[in-house]
């Protein structure tokens, strides 16, 4: 239970542990979309070449990376092998009702290497960022929503505390877990349906808990002073660096590669 | 100066659906219940569980308003219900289990907060939160997770939140409760540091009688009322009164006052171990 790394965060001191977390949070969505655009190989080439930079300069050990590639490399593989199905043109190989093309063999190819790293790229944001950096970012660069009525202070907070509450809440289950097998409660054993089962008792104290929790919780941020997000201040405030205009320059060199490429090569996939 | 003033406080939990109910029908949670403390003062407030010491806690910082009687702060009166922040600045109250107080995942940022709520400029938090945490021995761990740390270490954060809000008193409520032997002597060191050194005053609910013998005042509840009050020397002298409602003395109170319905000759006001220890020697003498 104890090992779920949650939100991932891996402390160092790189340069991306150091940039601005909303520009990276911008970064990475342009990113996403850029791995979408790319048509051809060399277009694809600039974009791995970029993700794998980033790795390099996160300074996380890539084996971290490895893990988070191992949890979705089913899923990658079966889309991918899908993909070499879809293809239209001259069959290079032929069996059955099964026909592979080039055109197939390019879209799986694409697919996976694309999933990939969006993966990878994600990860390094989590990597990176700590969660409260991360949430910080988040209600910062939400803010301009207020005017559509949407409660961006109210969400952040959800968000902090919710983060704050994960390892408080996972030690409480293994502690639930070990009161209930005390009194001779089955939860390794039987079929599926039986462990869910099995899985009730621990539920209902647990959700018991939360409520009170949530309840004290309630009382001891009201005793500091807490009225909601309206006229409060924050100790800690985002500076942009040199650094951060910097990234912001190399995001777009690689933007005009990528554009480049899929507008004077020829196209491979659509 | 009076910092804080309880006058004839009672309070009783009414449910607002039970129409038939009447008002003087609801159980008295507290009943009569008067005491003053001064600016400065460290005292500490006794008695068993469910007894309404929380019930009081909760009315020095407005959280609960009295159904009868009136509760002054510095002054202000906290029916007056425009007062509340003005109250909550001025009396921060720390709850028993400090797992359930922090909200931030990140132990400067927690202690950050209630300034934050105050609307404080941002170099002026930092300052404050540097100070709190070095007051409460906390500075090296402020990038620490709070769920990194142990139980006396988390309620000194919790105490740090408070006192980076800059309050004039502080009530503490049964913040030992739920702390082993070493996190309790850690929390009660910190209080009585905060009291000593930068003259914050301290209300300190408990159950353990030996962390009120240094008190300035000690006041004892039982049943929603107000027992006895008094120096720690007064009230700890009654030992048959709190006896008779199953409350304890400190040990060494309780010692001598066995000796001397012993019939041996010793001074039965004593409170300190080191005090109790000359005593009995020149008993053995």
């Amino acid at each position: 239970m104890r090992d779920i790394a949650f939100g991932q965060y891996y402390p160092s001191n790189s340069i991306l542990h150091r940039l601005d977390p909303r520009g990276k949070i911008l970064m990475l969505i342009v990113f996403l979309v850029l791995v979408f655009c790319t048509n051809n190989y060399y277009s694809l080439a600039v974009v791995i070449f970029a993700v794998v930079a980033v790795v390099l300069l996160s300074k996380v050990p890539v084996r971290l990376y490895f893990k988070s590639l191992k949890m979705i490399l089913f899923i990658v593989l079966i889309t991918s092998f899908l993909n070499l199905f879809y293809g239209t043109g001259e069959p290079i190989f032929e069996f059955w009702v099964f026909k592979i093309t080039l055109a197939g063999i390019n879209n799986a190819v694409f697919v996976s290497v694309r999933i990939f790293c969006l993966i990878l790229i994600s990860s390094t944001l989590t990597f990176t960022t700590s969660p409260t950096d991360l949430t910080d970012a988040l209600e910062r660069l939400m803010k301009p929503l207020t005017i559509f009525h949407v409660k961006v202070h109210e969400i952040a907070m959800m968000m902090t505390i919710a983060l704050r509450f994960v390892p408080l809440l996972l030690e409480e289950t293994d502690k639930i877990m070990s009161a209930q097998k005390a009194r001779g409660a089955d939860m390794e054993s039987g079929n599926l349906v039986h462990r869910i089962k099995a899985l009730v008792p621990v539920l209902i104290p647990l959700f018991v808990s939360a409520f009170r929790r949530a309840y004290e919780l309630a009382v001891a941020m009201e005793c500091r002073c807490y009225q909601g997000g309206e006229g409060r201040t924050r100790m800690k405030t985002l500076h942009l660096h040199k650094r951060d205009y910097v990234s912001v320059a190399i995001i777009i060199l690689i933007i005009s590669g990528v554009v480049l490429c899929n507008v004077f090569l020829p196209q491979v996939v659509r | 100066m009076e910092f804080i003033t309880a006058q004839n406080l009672v309070f009783r939990y009414i449910d607002e659906d039970d129409e038939q109910l009447n008002i003087n029908q609801a159980k008295k949670v507290l009943d009569d219940v008067s005491f003053t403390v001064k600016k400065g003062e460290f005292v500490a407030l006794l008695g068993h569980n469910g007894c309404g010491k929380s019930t009081v806690a909760k009315h020095l910082n407005a959280m609960l308003l009295p159904t009868g009687g009136k509760v002054y702060i510095d002054s202000i009166d906290t029916s007056n219900e425009t007062e509340d922040f003005e109250v909550r600045r001025k009396v921060g109250l720390v709850l028993q289990n400090p797992d359930n107080q922090l909200v931030a995942s990140i132990v400067e940022e927690d202690v950050a907060f209630g300034p934050e709520n105050l609307g404080i400029e941002p170099k002026e938090i930092r300052k404050r939160v540097d100070n709190a945490l070095k007051a409460v021995d906390m500075y090296d761990y402020k990038n620490q997770p709070p769920h990194k740390l142990s139980g006396g270490q988390k309620q000194r954060v919790a105490i740090a939140g408070i006192i980076a809000m800059e309050p004039s008193c502080i009530v503490l409520d049964e913040p030992t409760a739920m702390l082993d032997p070493k996190g309790r002597e850690e929390v009660i060191r910190t209080i009585k540091k905060l009291n000593r050194e930068q003259g914050i005053t301290i209300v300190l609910i408990t159950h353990y009688m030996e962390e009120a013998i240094d008190a300035d005042k000690v006041i004892v509840m039982d049943d929603g009322k107000v027992l006895t009050q008094g120096t720690p020397k007064e009230v700890f002298s009654q030992v048959e009164l709190l006896k008779r409602h199953r409350l304890d003395v400190p040990q060494v109170t309780e010692l001598c006052y066995l000796l001397r319905s012993c019939g041996v000759e010793i001074d039965t006001l004593c409170l300190h171990t080191d005090e109790c220890i000359e005593k009995l020697v020149e008993v053995l003498k």
